[in-house]
């Protein structure tokens, strides 16, 4: 049988054009103290979130979508007041894409610690009354989860059909499998890995030293100083970006083109590259707050689910129930195929239901956010599988 | 849901036409597990999982082939085989397959190794080139072109063809003890000259001594 038949089945391929439409964020207050995995207490906190389709009558129909280290609830559609506003996952959810929210109850929210709504280093602590700055608790991946499952008990959500995430979002997804093996039947762990790397902290860590850095930075307590660390925060953003492409995808974007027409000898910019990381890190300056930044990737660094194991991934994921989709990118260096391998392993060392997928892409880490016919393939085949196992 | 039901008949009509499917599902054991080397659209480890509740995996490398395997809910690994199996650790399979795959690997000598250091048997089913038609062929002077063989020589992935004898000598040598043999050409199990009559082998076998 021809291979174009072969994927008919699979329905559109491309969806660019069903947007789930108008979205509003809702917000969830909760007043039982979180205890960090830190020790560190949260007494009362706030978390933003949207849901898009319809949770069916025996809720089993709800798929958690975790973000990745700049994310947000805003997952799919856009604002009745802000139409440009779209989604940063809006190719993938919404009515006949591959997370259909015809089919699934999707729930998306800011994590904590953020900066788009959820209590975060920038929220009013209301002990003080004033921003939590510096003192906002150092937050882990775990901690997360937890809060995550707050919201999901708030909803009357017992049980996920699916947690998906990419990235940072992906070790959420792994670690609700391990948190709660009972409150999630299946795990898609996009672009992720098990554990970052000594390279991956380092360049964490320099981004950190950026924002740490900056003079503006005032020990995290910016706020009263009414500045902003955005030279810091501006680097690190050019750092992680540079890490999120490829090689080739930079090549071929920017080349060694130039910004005019001759060399101008001097240290402005110069190359296209340059004036594209500058503008990209000036966007992400101006919007995302540098505290947020920090706990992100910390939260990156210290996900390590073996940490209580004696450092041994297979008796971590002993606990799991849960099935697993993993996916990786052929030029994603950042997360690379190498490290969902590793993740594959040990679920094939626990004799886990487990399909892996890498994709030939040319984007980098960047790949898990853009439409890719065989990506795309991948996400709907596994999840019309998840729809099939729910009642309407 | 229509597009499911459409799709469950193509897949199991693919798998009735494989012949070599049956006689491997007789060998295995109802519970047992099983990885399925370059498994394809993932159609005979749904078989083997309807008909024998294997616990089952697939190695395939083809994009189209790892979509079909999810769709036909089959766990699947996209990997190359000739990069070995690596993600496998010892002796975690009861049975190691290599369907139809076994005369397009490069390194063919060191995948039977590894099979067995994955699994306790082993299990592969490959087209005879011993079989009277492919021996008519060459005769001719042509290279045999059939319903096993369906590519022409410039574009085939075959490059490791071979006979019964062949693939027995090589085990021989390989310290690789044959179990069970079944030959067969269609549907039909052959039992009179299998060299020379039958069109598909199918081998079970383990580590020799």
């Amino acid at each position: 049988m021809a291979q174009a038949e072969r994927v008919l089945f699979l329905g559109p391929r491309l969806n660019t054009t069903n947007s789930i439409g108008i979205v509003r964020a809702q917000r969830a207050q909760f007043d039982t103290p979180l205890v960090f995995r830190s020790g560190a207490v949260l007494p009362r906190y706030e978390l933003v979130y949207e849901t898009y389709g319809k949770l069916n009558a025996d809720k089993s129909n709800a798929i958690l979508i975790c973000h990745a280290l700049s994310g947000h609830h805003h997952v799919a559609g856009v604002y009745a007041d802000q139409p440009k506003n779209v989604g940063w996952w809006d190719n993938m959810v919404g009515p006949g894409k591959p997370i259909d929210t015809d089919k699934f109850f999707v729930v998306g929210l800011n994590n904590l610690g953020g900066c788009h709504g959820s209590t975060g280093p920038s929220s009013i602590d209301p002990e003080t009354g004033k921003p939590y700055g510096a003192s906002f608790p150092i937050i882990t991946v775990e901690d997360w989860v937890e809060s995550q499952a707050r919201l999901a008990d708030r909803l009357g959500i017992k049980q996920f059909a699916a947690v998906i995430g990419g990235s940072l979002g992906g070790m959420q997804a792994l670690q609700w499998s391990l948190a709660y093996p009972e409150r999630v039947r299946h795990v898609l762990a996009i672009a992720s890995a098990p554990r970052l790397t000594a390279q991956n902290i380092a360049f964490n860590d320099v981004a950190r030293n950026a924002i740490l850095t900056d003079p503006d930075f005032h020990g995290g307590n910016y706020y009263q100083h009414n500045v902003v660390p955005t030279r810091g925060l501006r680097l690190a953003r050019m750092l992680g970006h540079i890490t999120y492409l490829s090689d080739d995808a930079m090549a071929d974007k920017f080349g060694r083109e130039l910004r005019s027409e001759q060399l101008n000898y001097g240290y402005d910019v110069e190359f296209q590259i340059e004036s594209y990381l500058r503008y990209q890190g000036d966007k992400f300056a101006g919007m995302f707050d540098a505290n947020t930044y920090l706990l992100m990737t910390k939260a990156l660094d210290y996900f390590d689910p073996s940490h209580d194991f004696g450092g041994d991934m297979n008796k971590a994921f002993a606990r799991s129930k849960s099935d697993y989709l993993v996916v990786s990118f052929t030029t994603d260096w950042r997360f690379s195929p190498q490290r969902s391998r590793e993740i594959v392993q040990t679920l094939l060392h626990n004799r886990r239901n487990v399909s892996y997928a890498e994709i030939t892409s040319t984007h980098g880490h960047d790949s898990f956010l853009m439409e890719h016919p065989h990506y795309f393939d991948v996400m709907r085949a596994y999840l019309d599988n998840v729809a099939s196992e729910v009642s309407r | 849901m229509s597009k499911g039901i459409n799709m469950n008949q193509y897949l199991v009509s693919s798998a009735e036409e494989r012949p070599d499917f049956a006689a491997i599902a007789e060998w295995i054991p109802k519970g047992a597990s099983v990885l399925d080397l370059g498994c394809g659209d993932g159609s005979l480890l749904r078989y083997l999982k309807e008909a024998r509740r294997v616990r089952g995996y697939g190695v395939e490398i083809n994009d189209v082939d790892i979509v079909m395997c999810i769709a036909n809910g089959v766990n699947v690994i996209q990997n190359d085989l000739e990069s070995g199996l690596s993600d496998f650790e010892d002796n975690s399979f009861d049975f190691v397959i290599l369907s139809q795959t076994l005369q397009a690997t490069r390194h063919t000598e060191a995948l039977v190794n590894e099979m067995l250091r994955v699994g306790r048997e082993g299990i592969v089913s490959f087209p005879n080139f011993g079989y009277w038609k492919n021996r008519l062929n060459v005769l001719r002077g042509h290279m045999p072109v059939s319903q096993e063989l369906p590519y022409q020589w410039y574009d085939t992935p075959n490059v490791h063809l071979c006979t019964l004898h062949d693939f027995e000598m090589f085990c021989d040598r390989q310290r690789v003890a044959i179990l069970e043999r079944s030959v067969m050409t269609g549907e039909r199990e052959v039992k009179l000259l299998p060299n020379l009559l039958g069109s598909t082998a199918v081998y079970r076998f383990q580590r020799g001594i």
